[in-house]
């Protein structure tokens, strides 16, 4: 009896203290803003989340992990390189730590798993790595803002082009199957195509493939103009590896996408094996402009190597968002005003280049032309070879030149359809 | 021609070095029936420790060897603390070596961080052989050369040593070479000991054809199993064929049929369990 009265007691004493402190307001001057930051630190890709991570804070210390007064206080979770677990981590942040904003993760099927939910719980997601078409095209919604971001095929089908221009006639496609690689090649294919070129044969090799060589043996057979290739991580290196060892690198020039010679792949990789391969981009950390240099040098002497495009991502992003909450003082309450100011943001310079977004929250910027070469100056003291820029087409949209609405008639890219007829 | 005879080389030397993790994992199942699934852990730990050895100026080849060392004491160290406990019960040492796959992964992750690490291999083979239009990089023959001079080394001790006499004796029956007064514990830690050691020598000596990066053993399980049933479980000349014919069926598979590459590897194995579920060379069920 005693027991229950004294609990009782305590439990009132409980309630009237509650009542007497002040309500905490969401507006008061100094409350945090709280940030998912969904990378994955462990997994395939967990390099990458190891970038991403690395550019977000990088961007955060510099600026006193603050804006407008308030806070920013970070959390990583990591995604595991998983799709469902993306999901889990995403309802996590939300629901029991309040997370007032999602940024990340990192590969194409983590975003589309954790799309869906952002926006029914109306939390504004910032994808600065995924780059599935979809999500600024036929599934674009106004929660998902590809912040310093990128679509998939908006650097392949300057590709296609170039390499018309080039004088190739007969080209090959080799890509990884799945979303990035159909959207990769499609880009190159349907661009390529158009101009009047001929796309030869097509192969898709599945993600963690180790031995490269009978794909390779297949290009040898072919003996097309070019190659078009898309590899991402551990992939780039056995594939640039080897079409090295088979000795096709100076016969069968290579027009590769953005990932096989990002910084994070060349890195590792001999010199010889990567120097003088062509390849397409909207990040080339060799750039020579003020906003580049100045990055890859801070970046430098806080991780002691060149960033990889993840890494440059997520300090933009960072960058752009910051902006944006400085501009709505740091207020995050109302996720529709925060989502505008966001969208208004125009940066005109940045580590990619100038950068503002279209009305489907995918960025409008400049895509590279890029060449592997010796690093020179600053850099060498972090990498032997680097990415530089040979040409720069400006203001790349993701429709390229075509009319959105034309554009969004056709289908994603996806193995049947690759923007031509077979 | 050209197609089939570049395939085919590539096919040796990728299944030879199947060979090197398959062969200890086929040997320890043999005799002490416990699967090992840390068998390519090791071989990826012994890659990044001759990796880091050659950056700090070692020699190819000693790198590779030291790899292999530290991989045994290691091996040797799980095996006598906690292995050696389980032998005949395949449930708990498969979640026993599964842990430790977790744990060598994470341990690798944190030390030598995500980024995938190509190797080189050593300048006098870095060439490559032209005959004709067909290139052929020198260094896969030297690990085709390696594995069988390994596979050879293997097989004497097997059939021209009393260790040899021992192990077969214990693999076909253990309780009866116990009664002959063999220490068959013996053995025991010997096999194990030279399985991790020649995964963890091989890690490095692959390292030019396979790199080194997170989630590689994980890759490379599935294919050391199906040489394992292929091969048939505690043959070593079971091993060989297996290595060399999945190997094969990889890159032709591969070339030929690229949508498939999955599914060719485990036509044979699909067959071999349909037709002669002891595999190859194995002894029957």
């Amino acid at each position: 009896m005693r027991i229950i009265r004294s609990t009782c007691a305590f439990a009132v004493s409980l309630g009237v203290l509650c009542m007497l402190l002040p309500t905490p307001s969401r507006s008061a001057s100094n409350a945090p803003i709280k940030v998912a930051l969904l990378a994955a630190t462990s997994g395939s890709a967990a390099a990458a989340g190891h970038d991403m991570v690395a550019g977000w804070t990088l961007y955060w210390s510099e600026h006193g992990n603050a804006v407008a007064g308030h806070p920013i206080v970070t959390t990583v979770y990591d995604t595991n390189s998983n799709a469902g677990h993306a999901l889990d981590q995403a309802r996590r942040a939300v629901e029991q730590d309040g997370a007032q904003m999602i940024v990340g993760p990192y590969l194409a099927n983590e975003g589309l798993a954790v799309a869906p939910y952002g926006i029914e719980h109306r939390i504004p997601m910032f994808f600065p790595t995924v780059s599935a078409d979809d999500l600024s095209q036929r599934q674009a919604n106004s929660f998902i803002i590809k912040v310093a971001g990128w679509t998939s095929s908006q650097t392949t089908h300057v590709a296609g082009e170039w390499a018309y221009e080039q004088g190739y006639r007969r080209v090959m496609t080799l890509a990884n199957s799945y979303v990035f690689g159909y959207e990769n090649a499609g880009g190159f294919a349907q661009t390529f195509t158009r101009r009047g070129g001929k796309i030869v044969n097509q192969i898709w090799a599945p993600l963690g493939t180790t031995d490269y060589t009978p794909y390779i043996s297949q290009v040898q057979a072919a003996n097309p103009d070019a190659l078009f290739v898309e590899m991402v991580g551990a992939d780039a290196v056995h594939f640039l590896q080897q079409w090295s060892q088979l000795g096709l690198k100076n016969k069968i020039p290579l027009i590769a996408n953005e990932t096989t010679t990002d910084q994070s792949n060349i890195r590792t990789l001999d010199p010889a094996l990567v120097e003088g391969i062509t390849s397409f981009g909207h990040f080339a950390e060799g750039r020579d402009a003020p906003a580049t240099r100045s990055f890859i040098e801070k970046y430098g002497k806080a991780e002691g190597v060149l960033p990889s495009y993840m890494a440059t991502s997520f300090y933009t992003a960072a960058q752009w968002i910051g902006q944006a909450l400085e501009t709505v003082h740091g207020d995050v309450s109302d996720p529709g005003m925060l989502l505008r100011a966001v969208r208004d943001i125009k940066l005109s310079d940045s580590p990619f280049g100038p950068m503002v977004l279209d009305q489907y929250g995918a960025p409008i910027d400049n895509v590279y032309i890029r060449r592997v070469v010796a690093t020179t100056g600053e850099a060498a003291k972090y990498a032997k070879t680097w990415n530089v820029v040979i040409k720069t087409y400006p203001h790349v949209s993701q429709f390229w030149t075509w009319k959105p609405s034309d554009y969004l008639k056709q289908p994603v890219y996806s193995p049947t359809f690759q923007g031509y007829t077979k | 021609m050209q197609f089939y005879i570049q395939n085919a080389l590539g096919g040796l030397a990728y299944g030879s070095l199947l060979f090197l993790i398959a062969s200890g994992l086929t040997l320890i199942f043999g005799l002490m029936r416990i699967i090992n699934l840390a068998q390519t852990s090791f071989y990826l730990l012994g890659a990044y420790i001759g990796l880091s050895l050659v950056t700090h100026g070692w020699n190819f080849w000693l790198a590779s060897l030291a790899g292999g060392i530290v991989t045994m004491a290691l091996g040797l160290a799980v095996y006598s603390a906690f292995l050696h406990r389980y032998h005949a019960d395949p449930l708990t040492s498969l979640l026993l070596t599964l842990g430790l796959t977790l744990i060598l992964d994470d341990g690798i992750l944190a030390l030598w961080g995500g980024d995938p690490h190509s190797i080189s291999p050593p300048a006098i083979f870095a060439g490559s052989l032209t005959f004709g239009t067909l290139v052929f990089p020198v260094y896969w023959l030297v690990v085709i050369g390696i594995s069988f001079a390994i596979a050879a080394i293997l097989f004497l001790t097997l059939q021209r040593t009393m260790l040899g006499v021992m192990i077969r004796a214990a693999v076909d029956d253990e309780e009866m070479t116990r009664g002959l007064g063999v220490d068959v514990n013996r053995a025991f830690y010997i096999v194990f000991a030279a399985g991790a050691l020649i995964a963890g020598l091989g890690g490095l000596l692959g390292g030019p054809i396979t790199s080194a990066y997170p989630g590689l053993d994980g890759e490379l399980t599935p294919l050391a199993f199906a040489v394992v049933i292929v091969g048939g479980m505690g043959s070593l000349g079971g091993a060989l064929a297996g290595s060399l014919i999945i190997g094969l069926v990889n890159a032709f598979g591969k070339a030929l049929f690229p949508e498939l590459s999955y599914f060719t590897i485990f036509v044979p194995v699909a067959l071999i369990m349909a037709f002669r579920p002891q595999g190859l060379f194995g002894r029957k069920l």
